[in-house]
């Protein structure tokens, strides 16, 4: 079946069973590193996108479902020598081990500042709660999405 | 002795100190060791151009056999070749662990990377080694004396005459140096570092954040394919009979690959091979069963058992009978995952009698002669390539995953693709240790302690490949590999110390052969484990046994100060001679502000939230870095819910070579290690491991709440390089089951505090 994908600005249209969660295709057929397979369950957030302005679990999420809608990976924020602000907080405060969870962290961490720019850290905490990052680089990741918030979102 | 048969410390630590003929690890420089080759095919260690290039431009290629994870180690040894070199930190180009390339420096594991590559020997002194070359080089170029120049950004200059340079690219650039590493070439003494030492960023940082990062998860041949690997339903289930039939036909199917209880399918799409393995149908013989998990702890006490006496000073039974008061307590901590956020994953290339295999596997070389074991090629023609994988902290499923993968290319004669479930990462990983710990001490009138008797027990089977054992992990074990083999044993008297796996309390003399080596005053005492076969498989998880055994030793330390009314932390420097840990423990008291007085609290509320505090700290692995914590928590009454509001730690690891490194790992350790106290339990029914995915396994998420976090380093430029990846995690649970106590006056002494288990116990205080 033939669905056409709108990712990071770019159109793509491809023969694909439409069950397919919208994962394989980010990073099978597209070729993109940030979104992650963590679990497929939908439990760990790595392999968050941002679909028409939500945060959405791509690895439980049928492609067919996300047919005609604006689809953004980490890749779209910003490049290693122009990052996105909140890109540069987490360069900033160091806030990575491994870096697996990082595309999780940042996208979940962007959705919902977008949505809610004078949220305090509490709820910034409450809206990761289920995100996981299994080297728990919470302590820096936290203050750089509080750095972000603090100087650019608000 | 063959490397796969030594324990793994001592494994880790002999095959870490080969480069110039003396120890990497030892405290005394020079001191002479038992040289040991790395495996075949490896550049020889005690070249220099085996860890050194500089390039006809002048760049700066630095070879190492330790591999970034996520713990920082990349940034320092970047930094430490550019230091001895003389150049900005940007100068250096690392690259790690590829059999191609690379020196086999063994695993990277144990926080032995430090110790192996910043003291006296590999890295650390092939850099002193160039530096020194050059120097000669450019003393004969010059005609200055080389003690007479000066280096900096790759040039070396005349310090009375800076029209007289040379660069090193016109000395050597292009060239190899045909050299030996020199065992006397001076290190550059600390207080000239100017790169080493300093908070340099992480070089990946800019493309993990981005997504540029390639981690092995991403790395994409052409004609590469997928697989998916079917694991047995129960642990023990054989394969009776594949139906290929059940998928024939399935869109993108390439290929079933059965060979003996290894089941996989290879597609042309991710998606597709998850289709197929799960349609496909598979006849498998009944489970070998599982003893249950309620009277497990039990149960393993009594399995026939290989027995290991670390310290025995062989009075303390006598001692004990004498003494005022004997207290004996019994701790439990249960199998615990890796469980890595990434499931594993690995891409292989197996072409006729050549493969090359993309893994993120911890030991480049060993995985080399295992998974040509499992292909039947010979290890020369299998070439393992390091690619980050998902932080791992032990061995989590990146080496099993290594072997589906190439078998799975093999089958099919072209690249292959395999990333685990979530489900097959967490049910079949090789798990930390169960630890059923007992404590017995003797107090005289005074309170002190006169004698001090451990003795545990701990289920293993597997642990990581070395070379020989592809069957150590799960795939190995299916395609008909033997894990290495237990044999239950009587112990054996010591003949040196060793306290690698932490199992002598801080507090002990820790006297073997006549010499005291521990860090305490105890002179009675003694210490035994009894290794036990398990129905998992078990391997190295951050910190592991030391973990374990710490939180014993210094929950059951409180339990003393508790029993006399002490001070738990004064109670503890009482008992402490070493004054690097009695240093460490009184930072993290001093910054916790930590007020003098006996655990409880006087006075306690039985219900709502409390508060309490508790202490811990530990020589890790007996001689490789010293920590602290106090910790704050509030425990809920009502509901059983442990809350860590407050964490101060304290670190000596030597020399601290990156400080904002050395924090990122204290940190991720301490939060590590209150999601393991709190939450983790590897679960299991009368068949198969039922906690295999994140409903079922509970980690801590990032909506935690978020103890705030107070990190003292103590730098200590003259001492050897230790460990700082293992440190902080092996303190954290005792000090919270202390503060639990400390709060409730309930004494919790089985891992992990969850709300229920709490409550549990809250209830039977009545």
């Amino acid at each position: 079946m033939a669905i056409t994908l709108k990712v990071n600005g770019r159109s793509h249209t491809l023969d694909i069973d439409p069950a397919t969660p919208l994962l394989y295709v980010l990073s099978d057929d597209l070729a993109l590193n940030g979104p992650k397979f963590g679990c497929g369950l939908g439990q760990c957030g790595a392999c968050t996108a941002i679909v028409n302005g939500t945060a959405v679990r791509t690895c439980v999420t049928p492609v067919s479902t996300v047919d005609g809608k604006e689809v953004t990976t980490l890749e779209a924020l910003g490049t290693p020598e122009k990052p996105h602000p909140l890109q540069q907080a987490f360069i900033d405060e160091q806030a990575s081990q491994c870096g697996f969870c990082v595309n999780g962290v940042i996208m979940s961490a962007k959705a919902f500042l977008d949505k809610n720019p004078k949220a305090t850290p509490e709820q910034m905490q409450q809206a990761l709660s289920g995100v996981l990052c299994r080297c728990f680089t919470h302590v820096r990741m936290h203050r750089a999405i509080e750095r972000y918030a603090k100087e650019v979102a608000r | 002795m063959k490397k796969g048969a030594m324990n793994r410390r001592g494994f880790l630590k002999v095959s870490g100190a080969l480069v110039v003929g003396f120890s990497s690890f030892s405290s005394k420089p020079g001191e002479a060791q038992v040289l040991q080759t790395a495996l075949p095919g490896s550049p020889a260690l005690n070249q220099l151009d085996s860890w050194i290039a500089i390039g006809a431009d002048g760049s700066i290629i630095a070879y190492s056999g330790k591999e970034e994870l996520g713990q920082g180690i990349a940034t320092a040894q970047q930094q430490l070749v550019a230091e001895e070199l003389s150049v900005p930190f940007e100068r250096v180009k690392l690259i790690y662990c590829d059999t191609g390339i690379t020196p086999d420096q063994s695993h990277t594991a144990g926080s032995q990377s430090h110790p192996a590559n910043f003291n006296h020997g590999n890295l650390a002194q092939a850099g002193a080694t160039a530096r020194e070359t050059l120097f000669q080089l450019a003393s004969q170029r010059l005609n200055v004396p080389a003690d007479q120049l000066t280096a900096w950004d790759g040039v070396i200059t005349a310090k009375n005459d800076p029209s007289k340079k040379v660069a090193y690219a016109q000395l050597v650039g292009g060239k190899k140096f045909n050299l030996a590493v020199s065992v006397s070439a001076k290190r550059k003494p600390a207080s000239e570092w100017k790169v080493l030492g300093t908070p340099a960023k992480r070089p990946d940082l800019p493309d993990i954040v981005t997504g540029r990062f390639e981690h092995v998860h991403n790395v994409r041949l052409p004609g590469m394919l997928h697989g998916r690997v079917v694991r047995p339903p129960a642990v023990g289930s054989t394969v009776l009979s594949v139906d290929e039939s059940s998928v024939q036909g399935m869109p993108g199917l390439e290929k079933v690959v059965v060979k003996k209880n290894f089941v996989g399918v290879v597609a042309e799409k991710p998606w597709q091979a998850m289709q197929a393995a799960s349609k496909l149908k598979v006849n498998w013989s009944a489970g070998t069963g599982l003893p249950r998990q309620t009277d497990f702890y039990e149960a393993v006490r009594k399995q026939p058992a290989r027995d290991q006496l670390v310290v025995d000073s062989k009075d303390s039974e006598q001692t004990l009978g004498k003494a005022a008061t004997v207290l004996k307590t019994t701790y439990y901590h249960p199998y615990q995952m890796h469980g890595s956020v990434g499931s594993s994953c690995s891409v292989a290339d197996v072409q006729g009698e050549k493969a090359t295999i993309y893994s993120a596997t911890q030991a480049v070389w060993y995985q080399k002669s295992t998974s040509a074991m499992v292909l039947g090629l010979k290890p020369e023609n299998v070439r393992v390539i390091f690619r980050r994988g998902s932080g791992c902290y032990g061995i989590n499923g990146a080496d099993t995953v290594t072997y589906d993968a190439a078998i799975l290319s093999q089958a099919v004669g072209r690249p292959v693709r395999v990333q685990l479930s979530r489900k097959d990462e967490m049910a079949w990983e090789n798990y930390g240790n169960a630890y059923v710990m007992e404590e017995r001490a003797g107090l005289d009138a005074q309170g002190n302690i006169i004698a001090w008797e451990h003795e545990s027990w701990t289920p293993s089977k597997g642990n990581r490949p070395g070379t020989g054992t592809p069957g150590n992990v799960v795939t190995g074990m299916l395609l008909g590999f033997d894990p290495q083999p237990f044999a239950p044993g009587p112990a054996q008297e010591p003949r040196a110390y060793n306290n690698g796996s932490n199992v002598v309390p801080s507090y002990f003399a820790g006297r073997v052969a006549g010499k005291a080596q521990g860090t305490g005053k105890i002179a009675s005492e003694k210490a035994l484990v009894h290794n036990v076969a398990s129905p998992f498989w078990t391997g190295p998880l951050r910190s592991p046994a030391r973990l374990q055994n710490t939180f014993a030793h210094e929950c059951f330390m409180d339990e003393l100060a508790a029993k006399v009314k002490a001070d738990p932390v004064e109670y503890r420097l009482r008992h402490l001679s070493d004054p690097r840990l009695i240093e460490v423990l009184k930072a993290a008291a001093n910054a916790a502000k930590w007020e003098p007085r006996p655990s409880p609290k006087t006075g306690l509320s039985k219900t709502g939230v409390v508060t309490g505090r508790g202490a811990a700290c530990v020589l890790y692995e007996g001689d490789n870095g010293y920590s602290a914590a106090v910790i704050e928590v509030d425990v809920n009454q009502d509901t059983g819910e442990v809350v860590v509001k407050r964490i101060w730690t304290s670190h000596d690891c030597g020399p601290i070579s990156n400080p904002d490194g050395l924090r990122n790992q204290i940190e991720g350790g301490a939060l590590q290690a209150v999601s393991r106290a709190l939450g983790e339990e590897v679960t299991w029914d009368n068949e198969k491991v039922t906690s295999f995915d994140w409903r079922t396994y509970h980690s801590l998420t990032l909506g935690m709440p978020l103890p705030k976090i107070e990190s003292v380093l103590i730098n200590r430029l003259d001492e050897e390089a230790n460990g700082a990846g293992e440190t902080s995690i092996t303190v954290i649970a005792a000090a919270i089951g202390n503060a639990i106590f400390d709060a409730t006056g309930v004494r919790i002494r089985q891992i992990p505090f969850t709300k229920d288990w709490v409550k549990k116990a809250l209830e039977k205080r009545g």
